[in-house]
This record gives C-alpha cells, structure tokens and sequence, in this order.
C-alpha cells in the first residue's frame, strides 16, 4: 500500500514539475517580445538610456487622421459586431443544437471557414462589393462590422457552442414552450441567461478581434485605431514611436477587455451571492 | 378548476422505418388520471408528446373539450407539463419559475406572486420560493416544477416520467402527493410512467402499451386480476408460467383444475400464466416441491419452490414464508382463477 502511495506521489510531483516548466516556457515565449517592445517604446537617444519621448508623440499627435476618432469608431465597431454577432449567432447555435443537430457539423465547418482565407484574401474579395457599396452610398468605417462579424465566427461560435454544453436545451426549451412562451422568448428568455459565460466569452474574442485589427480596415481605406496609431508612428523618425504606439494599442485592448471581463465576473458573482441568500 | 375531455383517435408517427404509434386511440374523461404504461419503446412518451405539441402526429386527431389542436403549436396549448429530467430555469428563482407562465400570459405582478405563492403552498415550498433550483433536492425540483405546470391553470397536465429519478422513498411520497393535487384541482392528467407499482398506484385506469398500440386500458385492478392479454399479464405483476393441459374450457396445471379466462381456447397442451399470489400453500395440495429461496418483502413474503423440472413463485404473508425456510419440502395448489394461456 506504502509503495503505491510513494508511486502515486513521485508521479504526481513529475506532474508538477512538468506543469511549471511549460508554464515558464510559454510564459516566457509570450512576455518576452512584449517586454522587449515596452523597452524599445522607452528607448533614449543614446543607446541603453531611458525616455518617454515615444509615448509622449502619441499624447500630442493631432492627425490626421485624428487618433481619438479612430478609438471611437474601434469602440463602436467592437459594440456593434457584438450586437450582429449575438443576433446572428446565439439563435443559430441554439436551434443547431434543438432542431437540426444533424447540421452541427456543418455550421462547425462553415463558421471555422474565416480562419483558414487569410485576411489579404478576405479584402482582395471584398474590396470590390466595398467600393461599389461606396460608390453608391457613403460609407462609414462603421461599415467595416461585416467584415469583423465574418473574422469572430470562428472565435464566437466555439465559445457560444461551449457556453451551451452544460445547459439541458432541449428540457428547458420545451417547459418554457409548454408553458407559452414563443421561440424568441425561450431563447432570450430561458436559454440565453442560462449561457452568459459563453456569450461573456464570445463578446470578449469578438471585442478582441475588433480592438487588434488592422489589416482590413487599412487595406479598405478605414481608420480603426490601429490604422490611426500606425499612422502616428508612420508620421514620425522616432523608430521608438512604433513600439509605444504598439504597446499603447495592446494596453488599451488589455485594460478594456480586461474590465469588460471583471464587469461579467461581477454579474455572475453577484448573482451567486443571491442564491447563496 | 374542472378537467376537460382529451381524445386521441388514430394517433400515427414514425421515425425512420420506426412505427412509434400506430393508430392510437384513447380516452382520457374529464378529471380523470390516466397513466400510460408500457416498456421502453412501447410509444407512451411519443404519446405524450403529441398531446403535448412537442412533436407532430403523422396522423390522427387530438381533440381537447372538443376542440381539435392536431395543428396547434405547443405553446397555444394550454397544457402544464412536468419533465423527466429536472426542468426549472436555472436562473430563475422558485417563485419566479412558477410566475413564468403567468408572466407570459400578461398576468399583473401581485396576482402572479399571489398564485405562484398559493401553488407553492399546494406543494408545500413556501418556505423555498426564494431559491433556485440548484438549492434544491430533486423531490422538491419536481415539485416546483408541479406547481409551475399548475400555475397556469392547464386544460391537461403532462406527466412524463416525473419520479423516475428520485430515489424510492422520496419516490412514493411524491407520487402520493401528485394524486392528492390531482384530485383537489380536477385537472384532467395523463401520467407516463414504466414503473407498474406506481401506474398502479395513482392512476383512475392505467393503459398498458405495446408496438404503439393500448393493448389494455382498464383500472388498475382489471390491468392486474383481469389481464386481457399474456404481455400484459407477464408485463404487469409477476407472474409464473407452467405447463398445462387444455381440455373443454379448462386446464389442468400439475393436478390443479383452472377455469380458462378464454373459453376457447383449443385444447392441448399449453403455457399457462399464473400469479404468484394464486399459489398457496396447502397441506392437500397436489403439487410437491422444495422451497429454494424466500425473498422478504414486508408484510408479505415470496418463496421460491423448486418443482423438479421448473421453479415456481408464491406469495405468502411473511408470517407463514418464515414457517418455510430454504430446503423444506412444501405442498402446493392453484386458485382456481381464470387464467390466461401464454
């Protein structure tokens, strides 16, 4: 029995060992460059020394094209590919998974399909429907949300799917009917609340995506903020200014995704202190 | 509250090369408690669910107080359901889940707090109208869930399975309780279950089902002393099959005289069914054996007799089995029932 027990701890403790050690390598192999952009972004003059001249050039950039506009409009973008993502996405998944689970499958495929075209794809195709849109109509960078919805499938439709695994769909859809309740109120109504982590995690990938691109968006002609602040860095001899306008586009994805996530935490904490009444 | 009259006539549904029903017809009057009995497959959920709307007939007729609502969604229904599976909305507390159907029929807040609290009392959990559903016990979930059914004042209520996945004892009282609610509100109930015992005991007539079709429908004491067919003698109760020998209307099982349940039957040889409980110990019985086993079931008791070339079941009061240990010799008869040939 003794030998068992050492066995059993000696390959837990070969476990654990295993588990720092590609939690250093990845931790490393993701916190390097980024510590290595933020040193560049405070690079002096002379080579080793430190300064916030880099940073400094974002706060007194005035355009064009206006960097505030250009977080505004990813701000409102990353809002309404939310929205259409949601719209679109949650009574898919739900109705694959009650109605036509044989189609699973499929709609996997088909939402998993925007990672595999590469985005200068992506534009090559539809740059075109873009500039008769625009030769038609004045379109705004808000536009760009099309695009952007296509891009977060693959990312919102895994953590929707994921966010329903737990939920007994098929039960709860068909009390909520049996009771009165339409299809849009069993899905809003009993499903949806039922799923807020997945849908959480969808808003914060789909926001994610939205706050960190840039190619479309510059390759269209739009000014998201990562176009606004290449074009600061682009505007400058400071190399620095490359490296501060890049972390200052990551540290303003990470600050806000991070309070979009602590908003949901404290939902979901809130409401388990409820039942805990 | 009255109940109304359900009427399936013809009920048809198939998946696949699968006949589900096939041309189901039952009564269900108002008030009364049918309970659908049968084995997996049998086609007893599928009925509920057509009565339901959960699912489309590929035939027949759903008539409720007269009305047909073959083609009315389930929502339009007007039935209260309870669920195999736990069915509460997770999110919602108690009171809240047994307000929702009142909620979606424009019902003002106090009178829905009002009702889903009376409800509550019918099932005896005010004291939990403030929790969900995770804080709960699986009896007290199907009891919510009860009275979220009959929040609504349904036209019929639904019961599919609702105490298969509670443990016995909270399984009885619950099956007590939901015959007590039944008969104070009236409401007209079809109850599918595959438990005899409990078919048995709640139901006002219990229809056994088999290959999508009522092979019987009676009250529990025809379905169980009066089987009208062999499954539904071998599927309700236990029952002993031994062989026997058909001669004008009756037959002779082991020196034992039984009056046929069918008359015409032709004569020879034959399989004869026989419950354990018209098996007795006598001392002038005809039939020797030994007794192998006795198995303790309360107030009474089963043995198990070993006749040489089959075994036999009886059902004796426990007082008389412990007379009876394992490997004493015992003489046995038949009442003289009619019984019912394999």
């Amino acid at each position: 029995m003794a030998a068992v027990r050492g066995l059993h701890a000696r390959r837990q403790r070969r476990l654990n060992v295993f588990r720092y050690v590609v939690f250093t390598v990845f931790g490393l192999f993701f916190l390097l460059p980024l510590l290595a952009m933020l040193r560049f972004s405070l690079e002096g003059s002379t080579g080793g020394s430190w300064s916030l001249s880099a940073w400094g050039q974002i706060a007194s950039y005035a355009g064009p094209p206006p960097l505030l506009s250009g977080v505004e409009i990813t701000l409102e973008l990353a809002v309404i590919t939310c929205l259409v993502m949601l719209v679109l996405l949650v009574p898919t998944v739900i109705w694959v998974r009650l109605r036509v689970r044989w189609m699973t499958r499929l709609i996997e495929a088909l939402c998993l399909l925007p990672l595999t075209i590469p985005a200068i794809v992506l534009v090559v195709g539809l740059a075109p429907i873009y500039r008769v849109l625009r030769q038609q109509f004045s379109l705004s960078a808000l536009q760009l949300f099309w695009v952007y919805v296509i891009l977060a499938l693959p990312y919102a439709y895994r953590a929707l799917a994921a966010g329903l695994e737990g939920v007994d769909v098929k039960t709860l859809s068909e009390a909520a009917r049996s009771l009165g309740a339409g299809w849009t109120t069993v899905i809003w109504r009993v499903i949806v609340p039922n799923m807020r982590q997945g849908v959480l995690n969808a808003m914060l990938l789909t926001g994610a995506l939205v706050l960190g691109e840039f190619t479309i968006a510059y390759l269209l002609l739009y000014t998201n903020l990562q176009v606004a602040l290449f074009s600061v860095s682009r505007g400058t001899p400071n190399a620095g200014v490359l490296f501060s306008t890049s972390s200052a586009a990551l540290l303003f994805a990470f600050v806000l995704l991070l309070i979009l996530s602590y908003v949901g935490r404290r939902r979901g904490q809130s409401e388990r202190s409820k039942v805990s009444k | 509250m009255t109940g109304v009259e359900v009427s399936l006539r013809g009920l048809h549904r198939r998946y696949g090369h699968v006949v589900a029903l096939d041309g189901l017809d039952l009564t269900l009057a108002p008030g009364e408690l049918v309970a659908l009995l049968g084995p997996s497959g049998c086609g007893k959920t599928t009925t509920l669910r057509l009565l339901a709307g959960l699912e489309d007939a590929d035939g027949g007729q759903v008539a409720v107080g007269g009305t047909d609502i073959t083609h009315v969604p389930s929502n339009k229904r007007d039935m209260g359901m309870v669920f195999q599976a736990y069915s509460l909305f997770p999110h919602m507390t108690v009171r809240d889940n047994v307000a929702f159907g009142l909620k979606l029929r424009r019902v003002g807040r106090t009178e829905r707090e009002r009702r889903a609290m009376e409800m509550l009392e019918l099932v005896g959990l005010t004291e939990q109208a403030g929790r969900y559903a995770h804080q709960l016990s699986g009896g007290q979930q199907q009891r919510v869930a009860l009275a979220r059914a009959l929040a609504i004042s349904p036209k019929v209520l639904l019961l599919d399975e609702p105490l298969s996945a509670l443990d016995a004892k909270v399984r009885a009282q619950l099956r007590d309780e939901i015959r007590r609610i039944q008969l104070e509100v009236g409401t007209t109930t079809l109850f599918v279950t595959h438990d005899q015992e409990e078919a048995l005991a709640i139901a006002d007539r219990v229809g056994v089902m088999r290959d999508g079709r009522i092979e019987q429908l009676g009250t529990p004491t025809d379905i169980y002393s009066r089987p009208a067919t062999s499954f539904v003698a071998e599927f309700v109760g236990l029952t002993n099959r031994l062989n026997g020998m058909v001669t004008g209307g009756s037959v002779n099982v082991r020196g034992c005289v039984l009056p046929l349940a069918d008359p015409a039957t032709p004569d020879g040889q034959a399989t004869v069914l026989v419950r354990p409980e018209a098996v007795t110990v006598s001392q002038s019985g005809p039939i020797t054996g030994t007794v192998i086993a006795v198995t303790f079931l309360g107030a009474s008791s089963r043995i198990t007799v070993d006749l040489g070339d089959t075994t036999v079941l009886a059902q004796l009061p426990t007082l008389d089995a412990t007379a009876l240990p394992a490997g004493s010799a015992v003489t046995l008869a038949i009442r003289p029932d009619p019984v019912l040939i394999a």
